[in-house]
This record gives C-alpha cells, structure tokens and sequence, in this order.
C-alpha cells in the first residue's frame, strides 16, 4: 500500500514536473473561442476557407492600450473563421524574444525597430523576416481595393519598409506620428508671449539674445535620431536624404552635412546645461519638464510627450505647441521626421499565408476605426479626416508647408562594436558637456558610417 | 554487498537530480558562452559564420570595451575598498563600544541592502538631482550661486556618483557579516590587552582583524564577484551607461553588444573576457590575502 502510494505521489511530481517545462505558449490564448466558432461557418467561405487554422499573433502594449489589438483580433475571426492567438505585452520583446530562439516563431509581430532591444533591427539584419511585397498588391480583406492603393504614398518604398535599399518591401507601415519642435505657445505671439516663433535656425539662435530661457532641450539624447533625419532632409533634400540613409560616401563628405553639424554644435552650445544630468531612463521626464516649466524653449519628441506629462505641474498658461524643424535659410523646405510603427511577418513563420490576410485586415476600414478609437492613426489615405480636432492640429503639420522625412538607415550586416546611433546621437551629451568638439562629433560619425557601407548588404 | 550496492545506488539516485540540473543549467550555457564567442551570429538565422578569434582581435582594438573595462576595475577597487573598511569600521564600533542605539544603527545600515537597486537608484536621483537635489543645496551653503554640480550629468565624476550608490547599499550587508565573527572573539583578549595598555587602534589590528581574517578573506571574493553583477544593475538603473557611453561597464557593454547591435557572438566573447576575467581575480585575491589562519 505504501509503496503505491510513493508511486502514485512520485509520477505526480514527475508529471507536475512535465507540465512545467511544456507550457511554453500558456501565455497566449485564443482570443475569443466562442466567437470564432461561431463565426466559422458563417463568413468563413465567403473570405477562403480559413476555419481552423491558427494564427500566432504579438503584438506590443503602448500608449494605445492592448484592448483595440483584441477587437481586431475579434474581428478578423468573425470575418475568417480562423483563430487568432493573441500575445500583448509591454516589453514584448521579453516575451516573444526566448520563443523565436527556441523555434517558437509567431506569424504576425507588430514591434516598431528604433527600441533598445533592436529585435527587429537583428532579425532583419540575420534575413529572418519575410518579404511582404506581394501584400500590397493583394485586395484589402473584405474590400475592393488593394492594400498599396490604401496606403498613402512614401509610407512604403522608404528605407524603414524597404530596409534593404531595394523594391522589396519587409516591414508594413503602422500608426504614425510626425516628431518636431515642442514649446510652450505662452512664450511666443501665438499664445500672447512676446517671442517669435522662428522660421530658420538663425532666427531660432537668435533669441538667445531676447530671453534668459535656455533654447533647448532634449528627454535622452536617443530622441535626437528622428530630430537628426529631419535635419539631413533640410540640409540637402529629399534624394540627398535617400543618399544618407544609405552611406554614400560623397553626401556625409559633403559641406550639407557640415552645416548640419554646425546647427548641432550651437544646439548643443545653447541646451539647458542640466540635460545630460537627467537624459537617462530614470529622470528624462524632468528633461521634457524644462519646457513646462519654461527652463527651455525647445525639445524634440513625439506626440505621446502630451499623454506622457499630461499630470505634470506646468507654467501658468502653458500650451503644447508644435511645429516642424526651422529651415536652415529663409524660405527654405522645413522638414518633419515622421515616426511609424511596423507589422512584420517572421521567416519563421509557420503560416505566412493567412498571416499576410491578416496584414491586409489591418488597413481596412474596419480596423483602422478600431486603431483610431484609441488613437492609433494608420498611414491610410483620407484617415486625418476621421481624426479629433486635437489630433488634427497636431497631424495638419505637413499640410501647413512642412516636408515629411520618412525612412531609417539601410540596414547592414551587423558590426561588431559599431552602433551609429552612439555616434550620431548620444555624442550629444558630450558636446553640451564640453568633453567632445563639434569637429570630433563629426570625424566620429564619418568614421562609423565607413564602416557601415562596407557592410551594405 | 548486497547492502553497499543499494547504498551506492540511493546515493546516486540522491546525487543525480543536482548534478543533472548543474549540467544543464550552468555547464552548457557556460559552455556555449565559450562556443558561440568564436561564431559571428544575430541570434535568429541558422547561419552561424565560424569567425575564429576575430571577435577576440577585434575586442582588443575596442575603445569603447576598453573604457567599459576601465569603469569595471575601478568600480571594483574603489567601491571594495570603501564598502570593506567602512563596513569594518562600523562593524568594530557598533560591536566594540557602548553606543546609545546601537540596534538602531544596525537596522539603518542594514536597510539599503533590502531595498531593490531600482529603489536605490531613484533615492539617489532625487539626492543627486542638479536643481532641486538634496546634494547641491547642502553644497550651496558653502558654494552660494555657483553652477550646480551635475552629478550625473558631467563625464568626469558620473561613475563617483554611482561609486557612492554602491557603497551605500553594500555596507550594512558586510557589517552584519563582520559584526557576527567579532562577536565569536573571546572578550578575555581584549581585557589582557587592555591591561598591557594597547590603544584602541592597536586592539584592532592586533586581535579583532588577524581573528576575523578568514571571514575577511571569503566575503572579499564573493563583494568582488559580486560587484561586476551590481554594477551592471546600477549602471542600468541610474545611467544606462551614459552620458555618452561614459559609465558603461564589462555587463552593460556586453549586453549593448549582443541584444542592441544584434552582434551576439561578439557580445559572448566579452562574456568569455569577464568569465576569465573574474575567475583570475578570485584566484590572484585568494592568493594575496592567504594567511595562516589563527586559532583561538
């Protein structure tokens, strides 16, 4: 009897020990079980026969909440019959990350590159995601138009979608933001202040001499890559641009590229000099609370900085205001970085078919009121029309005569001790410091981008 | 026989689940450390480019490793050095002298060690804080108007700040190890010495440091092993190793490498670096501070 006993209890511990190690995907579920079946027979035929197949979806948590990527999820069941795992996560790097390691791949991430983790950025550079090319010809599901007709133009073909500097497109265009110059409206005409608001650099270095406020700050000197791509746009153009994002030789040799640096130096020459004490993960916030406190006229970010500070204490009267970067002449382009998220398809994944059907739901109209009611706003023709009177003013800047900047650096096979990030931004510390020239900047960035054309691939 | 043989067998059954899960959990990723640093490799595609040492040569040429090598070594002398002897002292006075609450003191010093490093970091933020931080307005009584001080901000004294972070949260941990082996030290020794009239000092290098030396000696390995791994999370939480890369440590480089610059195989050869790195300071520490242990 003691002996069964023993057994009974040992294969217990044994089994509980099993159990342990094989719940590798308990953290996703199916998102709505009852909906999917019942929707299965319904729509499923009319869309392709998707009823029983499973997709493996992840998707990060940000400032949108996880809540809008379960109704899509919803909603491409209801139309598909297919069942959608849904993993939301806001470090969803942690999660997704130790899965694909191990073989585990997901079929649709939606995970912007530009993070600290770079998991996008590795997996393109290891040729690990799928090409999409063929999803902008294909028809929007539930709907007679295609998916590249929907998508408004030079939101694909740039380096970010194409990030190989060739026609074939990786990574889908997500919600969108333009990044520029925030301030406070109180300190200048337009909210009764007595500065104004400058068109060019010159005009921006130029009232250091009307006010004591320091011209600029920046949250972490990371946020200064969307502020530096607007500025290579305004130096030299758009194909000058296109040209840098790829390394060419001649266009970081030429003088465009050293009148960009020279804004920056006297940028840096004119920051707050506390910015760099709080330019950290731990105390950015009180980077951003220079401007609501009216320690600093100027501050790159991007429309979440409002949610981000919206409990803050602020100056008596202070209003977000935005506008793109100065232009380095009088009547010259003035250009706004516009940030996008992306949507990719793993080269692992195990059904790459119905995962491209789900990219195709996302431009839908359907989805794109879901994204919008939590103000998620997709790179979608006539989308700024459905926008709120708020979002509006913000989305208008391109329509006030600002240029978009749109795409990243051409990725390249990765380099050992090489991160051109390191150079081009976070050098930026240095210089308002005082422990690095201008001129050091500049050799230092040169002398990464080299390295990295030689690493084209 | 029949018994031995049974015995041997309960024995191994006893043994084997230890060592299988050692096997698994630190002798294959140890060894995959050492494998995947001669491989270049992102960590996703299954082409694993076999590199040699190049990733070796080229981590010798890094400036960038080599400033995360000096910040170690300094981190590691500099906050052993103080964590060590502030912990000693504190030690021998909470448990030599009469003190009016001394447990008071016990517990005080004994918090920060309880407190989680990212709790650590923000206390020492808003103490460090270049405007309205405790720090610079104790300073500015003496330093009036003067430009603050950015503690965290300016290059040349950022990895001071977290040097003093580090010693804070460290000390009282120590203090309570070394407070427990004075404890053991038989009180007739410091009554005959008292009666041979030896000052304080002398008591204390004569009786109290030769007795606890071994104590001394284990707890200086395991601060400086544990050190490297401490001020990876200091770094991370205070800094992230800015500004500029300028904090940067053995830890937070190698991870910089492998995860963010998708280099993973160069990112393990750091990790071989610090692996050997770490094993050799142990040994040359043990070697150093080798003495015949004193009985009682």
């Amino acid at each position: 009897m003691k002996k069964a006993l023993s057994l009974v209890l040992a294969l217990g511990m044994a089994a509980s020990l099993l159990a342990g190690c094989g719940g590798a995907t308990s953290s996703s579920a199916p998102a709505s079980e009852a909906g999917s079946t019942a929707a299965s027979g319904s729509t499923a035929a009319a869309e392709g026969d998707y009823a029983g197949q499973t997709l493996k979806v992840a998707a990060i948590e940000t400032a949108y909440g996880a809540d809008m990527w379960q109704q899509i999820a919803d909603a491409f069941e209801a139309h598909t019959g297919a069942t959608v795992e849904l993993t939301t996560d806001k470090n969803l790097e942690d999660v997704i990350d130790p899965q694909m390691k191990a073989g585990n791949f997901y079929d649709v991430v939606h995970l912007a590159a530009g993070r600290e983790k770079a998991l996008p950025e590795t997996m393109l550079k290891e040729n690990a995601i799928l090409e999409v090319t063929d999803v902008l010809d294909m028809n929007v599901l539930g709907e007679d138009v295609t998916v590249g007709e929907k998508i408004i133009p030079g939101f694909t073909g740039n380096l970010t979608t194409n990030p190989y500097g060739d026609d074939k497109v990786y990574m889908m265009p997500m919600f969108y933001g333009p990044c520029g110059l925030f301030y406070n409206k109180a300190n200048f005409t337009e909210g009764g202040g007595e500065l104004e608001l400058p068109e060019t650099w010159d005009e921006l270095f130029a009232l250091a001499d009307q006010t004591d406020i320091p011209l600029f700050t920046y949250p972490t000197a990371g946020y200064l890559d969307a502020f530096t791509y607007a500025m290579i746009a305004e130096v030299g153009g758009q194909d000058f641009f296109n040209k840098a994002l790829q390394y060419d030789e001649e266009t970081w040799a030429s003088s465009e590229i050293d009148t960009m640096f020279d804004i920056l130096g006297e940028l840096a020459a004119n920051t707050n000099s506390a910015t760099p004490s709080y330019a950290n993960n731990d105390n950015f916030t009180k980077n951003q609370q220079m401007i609501l406190d009216n320690e600093a006229l100027f501050m790159p970010n991007g429309n979440w900085v409002i949610g981000e500070m919206a409990d803050a204490p602020r100056a008596e009267g202070f209003e977000w205001g935005f506008m793109a970067l100065p232009a380095v002449e009088e009547g010259g382009d003035r250009y706004s970085y516009t940030f996008f998220e992306q949507c990719w398809i793993p080269a692992g994944a195990e059904n790459p078919d119905l995962a491209k059907v789900f990219l195709t739901f996302l431009y839908s109209d359907e989805a794109a009121d879901i994204f919008a009611a939590s103000g998620a706003v997709q790179p979608i023709t006539g989308m700024t029309d459905k926008l709120s009177d708020d979002n509006k003013v913000y989305y208008s800047v391109y329509d006030n005569g600002a240029k978009a900047a749109i795409g990243t650096f051409a990725t390249t096979a990765p380099v050992e001790g090489v991160n051109l990030k390191d150079d081009l931004c976070f050098k930026m510390d240095s210089v308002v410091n005082g422990n690095a020239t201008v001129d050091e900047w500049k050799e230092s960035v040169r002398a990464t981008i080299d390295i990295l054309r030689d690493a084209m691939q | 026989m029949q018994k031995n043989k049974a015995r041997s067998r309960f024995i191994v059954a006893c043994v084997a689940p230890a060592c299988i899960l050692a096997f698994i959990f630190m002798a294959v990723p140890t060894f995959n450390v050492f494998r995947m640093s001669l491989f270049r490799w992102g960590g996703y595609s299954p082409n694993q480019q076999f590199v040699g040492l190049n990733n070796f040569i080229t981590l010798f040429k890094d400036e960038d490793f080599f400033r995360s090598c000096r910040n170690s070594i300094l981190l590691i002398v500099v906050v052993t050095i103080f964590t060590l002897s502030f912990a000693l002292l504190f030690a021998y006075i909470l448990s030599r002298e009469k003190i009016r609450g001394q447990n008071l003191f016990r517990i005080v010093f004994y918090i920060p060690n309880i407190l989680s490093v990212v709790v650590i970091s923000a206390i020492f933020s808003a103490i460090y804080d270049s405007n309205r931080g405790l720090l610079n307005n104790l300073l500015s009584i003496f330093r009036g108007d003067a430009e603050p001080i950015y503690w965290l901000g300016d290059q040349k004294i950022v990895i001071y700040s977290i040097v003093i972070a580090m010693v804070w949260q460290a000390i009282g941990y120590y203090m309570v190890m070394y407070m427990a082996s004075m404890s053991a030290i038989s009180e007739s020794l410091y009554e005959s010495a008292n009666l041979e009239g030896a000052s304080r000092t002398r008591q204390f290098f004569s009786i109290t440091l030769p007795l606890i030396w071994t104590n001394l000696r284990t707890t200086l390995t395991f601060f400086i092993i544990s050190n490297i791994n401490m001020s990876f999370l200091f770094v991370r939480a205070m800094t992230g190793g800015g500004p500029d890369g300028s904090t940067e440590v053995f830890l937070s480089y190698m991870y910089s490498q492998a995860y963010t610059n998708s280099t993973y195989g160069y990112g393990m050869a750091i990790g071989v670096v610090v692996f050997s790195f770490s094993f050799a300071l142990s040994a040359l520490v043990n070697f150093v501070t080798k003495r015949e242990p004193l009985e009682m």
